[in-house]
């Protein structure tokens, strides 16, 4: 008959001799996945993550509905979405908060991931695939948040696109490009839309599975890093201390989800705004693009890479420049294959020369983009830049949790600067703050491998509720 | 390190960031707008008719409908009779006759829409109900400008004292302390009811903060005090404006924080009853 011989019964069974991946798919990802069973709150964030990804879907696909992307009527629309849309000002401010949540919970789950070293090996590929996501994330904001179609919106597109003018020889075409006009118009608007309601959430969606199977596959860290797979149950060949994912932690993800849900309408219906940070101010004054604001700022995600942007200053490229060549120095001393030791001291090189010579010398412009870029790329950079010895926090040095609570608090100072005005003394904390943040990843081959490591046990920790 | 150490860590962290936030955040001084206002019906209708015999003329609120005014306790045919001047219908947006380009030509800009205005006059500096309350009393007479009037908080703004009337006349006393090359300087500035100016400098010794101090003397403590609680009631209703759904939002808000928190109540048991099989 062609038909698979199926286990269950009833219309389950009649499916499942159809179509056997069903219920052998639900059971890989499900009710036989094994997860560690010493996960903690740091564990509860990628979940959450998922859950912030649909609610944008439906709150977008109810706003789609009844938003206009027409230089015209944008500002209008939102506000008619707000007042005249029956429900609708739920939606918008589901959709406004569930956008810097985004943020807070993967900016937590990143955390996650360098506390306990889940990007370690055997899981490149995920924290890859997580980087990429990352990037999207950053992609799908900036897009969206031109749709308001505010000042903010308007004078933040045009600082953004205007960054990619600084790439040489193609750079200002490039910038045109993008808007499709001279200046952030309707025709930018249109195309902003589009990437955002379909191109990057497609790929979005693409790169969510990708993580999702790519984590499957190696199975999930722990806050032990132990390798939980390397002790099996002889009898059923499942590791010790796995639990089914359901319905072990889908009830534990249920109650995280009350407590994130907690947090998320108590903002969105006490204070949508939050202070001006997750909605601008500004962006209540409707696009004029005859009048630039005093003080232009990113939201609060983007603003720790803005201030970034904004410390490379004329002054601060000869610091730059030094620390590129002490950082080849360092290189050079540490490597040991001659090609590899030569190969960087000509990139280096190279790049000290562009920066104090030449048609780029000094640009403070373009080297801010370079280091912009490079402040979030790195990311991509730590299963291999990390060289401890054991992956949890757990097993490492007291000091390496101290270097990695310093770097939050360079990210968040880096953060709030962002959003203030730029004053002389503003500029030199953010310097300084930029220096600490690269340094924590640049020097992380030698730090990560110093001091008294503690031995990891065999087992995870694990203490009965 | 424990998870409390970090816990305690990061809350330091914050603390120290919040430490910089706070030293940032000092600017202009703007009078406090009394809150509660917004939770009282009387005086938004109050707003609401203010709003529509003063503002109405030459700023429009084209987002906002007629018949929104029903969320301040407002029928259809009291919006119609009492507060809408023009031929224009319940279910019309507050839109202005004068022209954009006329009031370029008459007053040098075009009024600003004011749907919105009490949300886009917030900065991190102050809020916009209290800008918007310290603003609209913060007119006086100064001869030197085209209108005949000056504010302390937007110098220079192309708009008169609308409301001049129900404020009535007053004299204004503006002090400054001010660093100049010879050093520093007490600057008293009074301007009379008609807005001529008289100044006078005080050098001072030392190295005080740059400061700036108001004072008015209305000739009526009365009509002051009810000209104040009228402004009052105007801003309660440009923020009501602002997001008309706020208050349904919030009292909804409540209800929903509690069904989660009881949720939340029900999970935990949940949770609880599954994980005693995981030793």
């Amino acid at each position: 008959m062609g038909l698979h011989k199926s286990e269950y019964k009833g219309l389950l069974g009649w499916i499942d001799a159809r179509m056997p991946t069903l219920m052998s798919e639900y059971k890989k990802h499900m009710s036989e996945y094994y997860a560690p069973k010493n996960f903690n709150f740091w564990y509860y964030f990628g979940g959450f993550a998922l859950v912030v990804l649909v609610i944008q879907i439906v709150t977008g696909i109810f706003l789609v509905m009844h938003y206009k992307p027409d230089a015209r009527f944008a500002f209008e629309s939102v506000e008619y979405i707000m007042r005249d849309v029956p429900g609708g000002w739920f939606i918008r401010y589901m959709h406004s908060t569930g956008a810097s949540f985004f943020f807070i919970v993967v900016y937590m789950h990143m955390f996650r991931g360098l506390l306990y070293g889940s990007y370690r090996k055997p899981r490149e590929l995920v924290w890859i695939f997580g980087c990429l996501i990352f990037l999207c994330l950053m992609g799908e904001a900036f897009f969206g948040y031109l749709l308001p179609w505010g000042q903010m919106s308007y004078w933040g597109a045009q600082v953004i696109v205007n960054l990619f003018g600084a790439i040489p020889l193609i750079g200002p075409d490039l910038a045109i490009w993008i808007r499709g006009d001279y200046v952030v118009s309707d025709a930018t608007l249109n195309r902003f839309f589009s990437f955002h309601v379909i191109a990057i959430p497609l790929v979005l969606l693409g790169l969510v599975v990708a993580h999702i199977l790519a984590l499957h596959d190696v199975g999930s860290n722990n806050p032990d890093g132990v390798e939980i797979k390397d002790k099996l149950d002889p009898r059923t060949g499942r590791p010790l201390d796995g639990i089914p994912f359901h319905p072990y932690y889908t009830v534990h993800d249920v109650f995280g989800l009350a407590l994130f849900l907690l947090a998320f309408f108590a903002i969105m219906f006490l204070a949508p705004e939050l202070g001006g940070y997750f909605l601008e101010w500004n962006n209540f004054i409707p696009a004029d693009p005859l009048t630039t604001p005093p003080h232009i700022a990113p939201v609060w995600y983007f603003t720790p890479y803005y201030s970034i942007l904004r410390a490379t200053t004329e002054d601060f490229m000869w610091v730059l420049a030094a620390g590129v060549a002490a950082y080849a120095i360092l290189l050079f001393l540490a490597l040991r294959r001659p090609a590899a030791k030569y190969a960087t001291l000509i990139v280096a090189l190279v790049v000290v020369a562009l920066m104090i010579g030449g048609p780029l010398k000094l640009d403070p412009k373009f080297w801010g983009v370079v280091l912009m870029g490079l402040s979030v790329v790195i990311f991509f950079t730590l299963p291999w830049i990390d060289q401890a010895p054991v992956k949890s926090m757990r097993y490492r040095p007291a000091w390496h949790l101290g270097l990695l609570i310093a770097f939050v608090l360079v990210f968040f100072i880096l953060g709030f600067l962002g959003t203030q005005q730029p004053t002389p003394f503003y500029t030199y904390i953010a310097q300084a703050c930029t220096l600490l943040y690269f340094s924590f990843f640049f020097l992380m081959p030698w730090w990560s491998r110093a001091g008294g490591f503690k031995p990891v046990p065999d087992r995870v920790r694990f203490a009965a509720h | 390190m424990t998870m409390r150490k970090l816990f305690i860590s990061l809350l330091v962290a914050g603390a120290a960031l919040w430490g910089i936030a706070a030293h940032a955040a000092k600017g202009i001084h703007m009078d406090p707008f009394p809150h509660e206002r917004l939770k009282d019906l009387p005086s938004l209708q109050n707003g609401a008719r203010l709003f529509s015999n003063y503002c109405l003329t030459c700023h429009g609120a084209s987002l906002m409908r007629w018949n929104r005014l029903r969320d301040v306790g407002l029928d259809d045919k009291q919006i119609k009779d009492f507060l809408i001047l023009g031929t224009q219908k319940v279910g019309d947006v507050m839109t202005v006759a004068m022209r954009p380009a006329d009031a370029k030509a008459w007053f040098g800009k075009a009024p600003p829409d004011l749907s919105v205005i009490a949300r886009a006059r917030t900065s991190f500096e102050y809020s916009g109900p209290d800008y918007l309350f310290t603003f609209l009393r913060g007119f006086y007479r100064d001869a030197s400008t085209p209108t005949g009037w000056n504010n302390i908080a937007s110098p220079n703004i192309a708009m008169p004292h609308v409301l001049w009337e129900r404020q009535g006349p007053r004299e204004t006393t503006i002090e400054r302390v001010v660093h100049t090359d010879k050093g520093a300087a007490r600057v008293e500035t009074v301007y009379d009811q008609n807005g001529v100016a008289t100044s006078s400098t005080t050098p001072i010794a030392g190295h005080p903060e740059e400061a700036l101090d108001v004072s008015f003397k209305g000739a009526d403590a009365q009509r002051v005090r009810e000209f104040d609680s009228d402004v009052a009631d105007l801003v309660a209703y440009l923020v009501f404006m602002t997001d008309p759904s706020a208050a349904t939002r919030v009292s909804i808000g409540v209800w929903v924080l509690l069904f989660v928190a009881l949720f939340a109540v029900f999970a935990a048991w949940l949770n609880r009853t599954y994980w005693r099989d995981v030793h």
